[in-house]
């Protein structure tokens, strides 16, 4: 127990010490970059790149479900609904009017953001709880539509023939590494638009109502209204998710995003570390390439996710990358005195 | 017709009601949503499958087995995963998604124990038709609602009457106040467990015998409908899960005759959500005031 203690110890002092040296720390993301840039072209099988396709693709997922869950403290257990809904909108976009991915992904998140207004509007107004039961039944709502609307969504034999994204007239394949890279510029954005809104004065609301929501409306934060946003975008986001997903495989039905999925996303954020960005990253590249590396155990995979949200919320709730910073707390130039 | 249609309905609600008794009582005492307890239902179902129909034993030492072995189980959560997070004092959310946790493990071990594949249980209460005047009953379906018509009257009579309930009420008012009196709250909490696992057991057996499948997922559903219930009832209060379940099988028995089929499971959650929109304390919610 004391063993396993000083071992989480060393591990925070590392990431403590990459927190303080700004430094280090750019020149890692630099590295990590490029690394993630030269992936494709060192010969690797057009497996592995789909594996780290998807491990982009989750991290995506991964981010947004954080955004609401691990910045803002309310659990979605519905994510893979707002996929299913990106996915199909896309996919009906691209099969019956013709639009391009860019294009046809936009509406994806501007339907997946509607849909997340309408489900988040009346439930976020109360306690958290009420949420996560309403992304429950969202969740098999929408499994439910698309397998009873024939007219739209084909039914349970989901929709097929969806092209593969085309930019400037080059088709992007997994062969061509176009796949893995565009997802990692998705990626890019999806991080960077998070880093930003965390940044702002909008993320800081966010984390006060994640620490005490009593306390946060007290200091004038309009609760449910910062609520309904972080809810908005984080669907948004998850609707990209699930169009770069139809254009990829370039078929969807409605079991394509089930119920395993939302737990999926939801074991990402958790093991990686709720209100992180790295642990992200970390907990997608974990999880994804489990089930690749362990061909024998991926029959009881489920289980592990299953177990992965029992065993860290009981040992390590806060993540393998969560946690408090231990940097000393620095004062805003122009204050003066002794306040320690 | 119409009277067909409510009975049908009053048989599902009140095994609904039984699901939902499992939510409210967990709510009432710990302010938290037990995610577990569908997947829990599924399991009692599937315990009293194991002894009727592998091992041949009647019904009735089904539902005694399905009773103590699931009650059990909800006292395991408790005890394994969910008592050492009151310990630490972590958050709610922590809590929370320990419950979704138990509840994906559990399901998936049903899945790999029994496959996923639906399988066949034994009807109960078969003795043909019952008729009363105009109207013809099932005796399954009359078998169904006098069960657990009676469970709940036993449920109820212990929640108000007896010593443990008392302790239960007291703890869903103040707990902390509730120890200084003595109360032993961890072990209240998994006699609550307890109670809610066991009523989750003997909803799952009536509920496969009345439609003869059963299946490891079932308790998905089910679960959330019941929640629906719990909460239109007002949660953790007792006789509004009664009446919410109802309700609720009510509003499915007639949504599927003339919506249709497809919109049988979709009904309970636009209930939920209408509750949610116009009185999210549900019908005889008291209005909760936060106290800093």
């Amino acid at each position: 127990m004391k063993k396993e203690n000083k071992k989480t110890n060393i591990m925070d002092n590392f990431v403590d010490q990459i927190n303080q040296n700004k430094k280090l720390k750019y020149a890692l993301i630099c590295l990590l970059l490029c690394v993630a840039i030269a992936l494709p072209k060192i010969g690797l099988s057009s497996f592995i790149i789909r594996v780290f396709t998807m491990i982009a693709l989750y991290a995506i997922l991964g981010l947004s479900l954080n955004l609401i869950t691990g910045y803002t403290g309310q659990v979605s257990i519905g994510h893979a609904g707002f996929c299913a809904i990106g996915g199909y909108t896309s996919a009906l976009l691209n099969v019956h009017f013709g639009m391009t991915f860019i294009f046809s992904a936009i509406c994806a998140m501007i339907v997946a953001g509607i849909l997340g207004l309408l489900i988040g509007a009346p439930t976020l107004r109360l306690s958290g709880t009420y949420l996560t039961i309403a992304t429950l039944g969202f969740g098999e709502i929408v499994r439910m539509m698309a397998l009873n609307w024939d007219w739209l969504t084909g039914g349970a034999l989901g929709v097929s023939g969806i092209t593969r994204p085309v930019i400037f007239g080059f088709e992007l394949t997994t062969f061509n590494g176009g796949l893995y890279y565009l997802v990692l510029v998705l990626l890019l954005l999806v991080s960077l638009a998070i880093y930003m809104i965390i940044r702002s004065k909008m993320g800081r609301a966010f984390m006060a109502i994640r620490d005490d929501e009593l306390a946060a409306t007290l200091m004038g934060i309009n609760t449910t209204r910062y609520k309904i946003t972080s809810f908005v975008i984080s669907a948004m986001l998850t609707g990209l998710g699930g169009a770069f997903y139809v254009h990829m495989v370039r078929f969807i039905d409605p079991n394509t995003f089930n119920f395993d999925i939302s737990i999926l996303i939801i074991s990402i954020v958790i093991l990686g570390g709720m209100g992180t960005m790295k642990g992200i990253y970390l907990g997608a590249a974990l999880l994804i390439s489990f089930p690749e590396c362990l061909r024998f155990a991926s029959e009881y995979r489920f289980i592990i996710y299953g177990l992965i949200l029992v065993l860290m919320m009981r040992f390590k709730p806060e993540g393998i990358l969560g946690g408090q910073s231990k940097k000393p707390y620095k004062m805003p130039s122009g204050i003066e005195g002794d306040y320690q | 017709m119409i009277s067909q249609l409510i009975f049908d309905g009053l048989t599902l609600g009140m095994v609904y009601a039984l699901v939902a008794v499992g939510y409210s009582l967990v709510f009432g005492i710990l302010r938290l949503v037990n995610f577990s307890h569908g997947s829990v239902y599924a399991f009692g179902a599937h315990i009293a499958m194991v002894v009727v129909v592998t091992m041949g034993y009647g019904l009735i030492w089904g539902l005694c087995a399905s009773i103590i072995v699931t009650g059990l189980l909800g006292v395991a959560i408790d005890k394994i995963s969910l008592e050492p997070l009151r310990k630490k004092k972590s958050k709610q959310i922590s809590a929370l998604i320990t419950t979704i946790g138990i509840s994906y493990i559990i399901q998936n071990s049903l899945m790999i124990i029994f496959g996923s594949e639906s399988k066949w249980f034994p009807k109960i209460f078969d003795l043909g038709i019952i008729k009363i005047g105009s109207v013809s009953l099932k005796s399954t379906q009359v078998g169904i609602f006098l069960t657990s018509l009676a469970l709940l009257l036993i449920l109820s009579y212990v929640i108000h009457y007896t010593k443990i309930g008392l302790a239960m009420r007291a703890i869903e008012q103040n707990s902390k106040a509730a120890s200084l009196m003595g109360i032993d709250v961890n072990q209240v909490v998994s006699f609550t467990f307890f109670l809610g696992g066991a009523s989750a057991a003997i909803a799952g057996t009536l509920i496969s015998g009345y439609y003869q499948v059963i299946n490891p997922q079932m308790g998905f559903i089910v679960g959330l409908k019941a929640f629906s219930a719990a909460v239109l009832g007002g949660i953790g209060i007792l006789h509004g899960a009664v009446v919410g379940g109802v309700l609720v099988g009510l509003s499915e028995s007639f949504a599927a005759n003339y919506l249709g089929g497809g919109y049988r499971d979709a009904i309970a959650f636009l209930i939920l959500i209408i509750v949610l929109i116009l009185k999210p304390t549900g019908l005889f919610g008291k209005k909760h005031i936060e106290k800093v």
